[in-house]
Parts: structure tokens; sequence; C-alpha cells
């Protein structure tokens, strides 16, 4: 058996600490040892994006980092994007415009978009476009995904 | 990043998982993997040199976990080199930049001086996967990944960039050109890790460009790449050029024909059509579904004189 290693890591600002197997990833972890399941998997392959967290402020696919690599970091989810019961600006404009189907992409697309609005608060469409190209959503929802996240973009800036 | 096969393997791998080692990815042949991260590069290399079975290095991840994920790798260990003091960071170094081997894609690409240096190189950064795969992937990764698709190894080749190879004989200063040696496979020995990879100093007037062909806009893979590094006089005659091809033969291919098609000239339409000759040419593609061979030939020439058109406007703007 592989030697387990004990990691300590900060997800949403709590301290978490836990084992795991060298082969286990971190997206292993935040759903089934952390059991934070608003991260989602869907290739495993880093290709679609639905795993996409914050790692120490840059965003990455939580399927291609190795549970033992995280030890130290600093991981943002899904969970922490709202304030309490205040949703933030993104998460409410999705709702209000349709912004998801079934809904399996959204989490990634949500930690995506709001990384993209951290960098550039007034993205054009086809930046927007680009920036989110590694975030698939089967039930091809794009247009609508853009739209709310043009539409949170504005709402931020106050405009 | 992958190829079908290994995506459809890929599946097959999550579905042995879930049946076969329950939730934690512990079934089948990945329960001797050994995770170590030393804190030096004298340790890492001692650790790759004494490995018995297969041994990776890990720096970025984006091609080694997914090799893993679908089972075409199975390494007994992986050295990560993440924790080694030094190797995150971009210097600068008589008047170009060495990057360090665990430098991500992103911080490449936000780095001002680097980008407006070296665009071409840039160019090729900004096409490796999504901003998240580009978030923890290396150059240094994509070189050694030995992929001849792979994006940012034609412009690195053509800036003239050297890696520094450390490994259990010491340092070795090498071409990044020379260290293809076919699909999957590279020139470093046993033991051996790319530490940086320097990009040297440009001489006035000089431009680069990268670009390839997908069959979609982002995420994908290269059917036909094309790099082209050059230098003009002051009057915008092309002094010097480097092209480099890739996703035409088993490694990136530097025909001298190209290079020579287009010094002496300031890209007239003559010149670019040698250009195109010589880089159509001087491809030995593969043919699969992704491009034809008969595709491929002819995108690569189409390819080399729009991207040393690029290359050419670049360096008459670049001081």
């Amino acid at each position: 058996m592989s030697r387990k290693h004990h990691i300590t890591l900060q997800v949403n600002g709590d301290e978490h600490e836990f084992l795991c197997e060298p082969q286990q990833t971190l997206l292993d972890v935040i759903r089934d040892e952390l059991m934070l399941t608003g991260t989602k998997e869907g290739c495993a392959t880093g290709d679609c994006g639905a795993c996409s967290v914050m790692l120490d402020g840059r965003l990455v696919c939580s399927c291609l980092v190795l549970a033992v690599e995280a030890e130290g970091t600093s991981v943002e989810t899904i969970e922490g994007m709202a304030s309490g019961d205040r949703l933030h600006p993104l998460q409410r404009n999705f709702l209000e415009l349709n912004g998801l189907q079934c809904g399996i992409c959204t989490p990634g697309i949500l930690i995506a978009a709001r990384a993209l609005l951290e960098k550039n608060p007034n993205p054009t469409e086809t930046e927007a476009r680009y920036w989110l190209a590694g975030n698939l959503c089967r039930c091809t929802g794009y247009d609508k995904v853009i739209r709310s996240v043009l539409a949170a973009a504005a709402e931020m800036r106050g405009a | 990043m992958l190829l079908q096969a290994a995506r459809e393997k890929g599946n097959l791998a999550k579905i042995r998982r879930a049946t076969v080692g329950g939730d934690t990815g512990q079934g089948g042949s990945m329960t001797g993997l050994r995770y170590e991260s030393p804190p030096t590069l004298d340790a890492a290399v001692a650790l790759l040199n004494n490995a018995k079975g297969l041994a990776r290095v890990l720096a970025g991840g984006t091609d080694v976990i997914v090799q893993m994920e679908t089972d075409l790798i199975e390494p007994e260990l992986l050295v990560d080199i993440k924790k080694i003091p030094g190797l995150r960071t971009i210097v600068a170094e008589n008047g170009g930049f060495r990057i360090g081997a665990t430098v991500s894609g992103m911080e490449m690409v936000e780095h001002a001086a680097l980008c407006a240096t070296w665009p071409g190189v840039i160019d090729g950064v900004k096409l490796i996967g999504s901003i998240q795969v580009k978030g923890r992937a290396t150059i240094a990764g994509n070189l050694c990944n030995g992929s001849p698709a792979a994006d940012s190894v034609p412009p690195l080749a053509a800036a003239g960039a050297v890696a520094r190879v450390i490994g259990p004989q010491g340092t070795r200063e090498i071409a990044v050109a020379k260290i293809p040696a076919g699909p999957g496979k590279t020139h470093l020995g046993k033991g051996e890790i790319v530490e940086s990879i320097f990009l040297p100093a440009r001489a006035k007037h000089s431009g680069d460009a990268y670009e390839r062909f997908t069959p979609r806009t982002e995420m994908d893979i290269a059917v036909v790449g094309v790099a082209v590094n050059l230098t003009l006089d002051t009057s915008g005659v092309v002094i010097s050029a480097r092209v480099v091809l890739g996703a035409v033969a088993p490694t990136i291919l530097e025909p001298a024909d190209c290079a020579k098609a287009i010094v002496g000239t300031r890209l007239e339409e003559a010149a670019l059509e040698q250009l195109a000759a010589a880089a159509s040419a001087a491809c030995r593609p593969i043919d699969d579904k992704r491009g034809t061979r008969e595709f491929r030939v002819t995108v690569a020439g189409v390819l080399a004189r729009r991207v040393a058109q690029k290359a050419y406007d670049r360096a008459r703007h670049i001081a």
C-alpha cells in the first residue's frame, strides 16, 4: 500500500486536515473527505472545468491537482461563494437569467467567471467566451451563461 | 490534451475504479505509487536516478496526472519539484529571461516584459489548454511531455531557447530544439530534470509569432503549428530567420529551406510563396481524423506565410 500523507490546508477560510493516498486528486478529497460536493467531477482529465476551484488565488481544475500537492495551500470552492444567505451577484444573475439547465457545470463556471471578473471587471463578450472556453456545458447553455456573466459584471461595476 | 483512445480508456479506468477500488482511487495498479517532494534539485535527481520502476517529474501535472488517470502510465514514483526553492521565478538574465521549471503558463502570460519581448512564445503558451490548465501547466512540462503537437515548443525552438538540465552527471545546457525525440520521448537521460528554460536577449527589429490550425478555436490539439522568429535590418530586410513546424512529423522540424526563402527579402509575394512551398515540402505528417496528410501539408504552407508576416509586422514595431 502507498504511504498515507497527512495534509493540512484551508478551504474557504477554514482549516482542514486529512490523510490521503498519493494518487488521490484534490477533487477526490474535496468531495469525498471534506464532503463539499458542490465541486463536480465531469471528465477527470482537465477538459471540462466542472471541478474548477481557486488554489492559492489561481483558477485550476481540481482533478489535475493531487491532494498531496495541496499541502499548505488555500482552496476556494463554490461553497464559499455566497455570504450566508446573500448570493454572489454572479449566482443571482445565473438564476435570474436562466444561466443554467442541469447545473452540473454551474459551480465550475461560477468559480471561473468570478476569477475573470476579479482580473477584468468589464470583459467583452469575446473575452468572457475565451476565458470560459475551459468550462463545458453539455446542455449547450452557453449563450445564457455569457449573458449572466456580463450582467453580473455590469451590476458589480455599478453600471 | 489527449487522444480519443486515451479518453475512452479513461472512461474505462473510471468505471474500473468505481467498481473495483471504491471511491478513493485505490483500485488497480496505482496502489504502489510513491510521492516525494524533495527540498533540493540534487535530492530530486537522486530520487529519479535511484527509482526502480517508472518515475516521473511532477511540475504542473496537467499531462502526468491525466496519463495516470487514463492508465497510459503507471508510475512507481512521482517527484514533485514545486517545493524546490528558486524554480518558480521568471528572472531577467543577460537581456533575456530565465523561466523556472515550475512557472505556470498563466504566470508567463501575466509577465508584461516577457510578453513584450517574446510575443510568439506567449502565442504558444496561450494556446496550451484552458485558463485552468494554464494555471498549472509549465513550458518545461510541455517540452518534456514529448508531444509533437506541443504548442510552446515550436516558438521556444524558433527563439533559440536553451534548457538548463540537471542530472546525475551535473548540469548541462541544451537547446530546446534538441530535446524532443519522438512522440512521448525526449533526449533527456535517466534522472535528468529541466531546471529552467532561457530565452535569449533579442536584437533590435526582431519579432516572433506562432499559430496553429485546430478544428475548434480553443481547447484543441494542433493539427499543424508554425513558429517564426526573425530579425530585420533598418530597411526592413530579413537578416536572420528561424522557422519551426509542429505536429507534422514525430518531432518539431526546422527546415533550412524555410529560413532561406525569406532571408534577404522583405517578405514579398515570391518569398512567401517559396516559404510556403518549403514548409509543405518538409512535412512528414501522420494521416488521422484530425487532419489528413494532404491537408496538413497544405496548411503548413498557408500557416508558414501567415505566421512569417505576423512576425515581420511585430519586428517592425518592436524597437
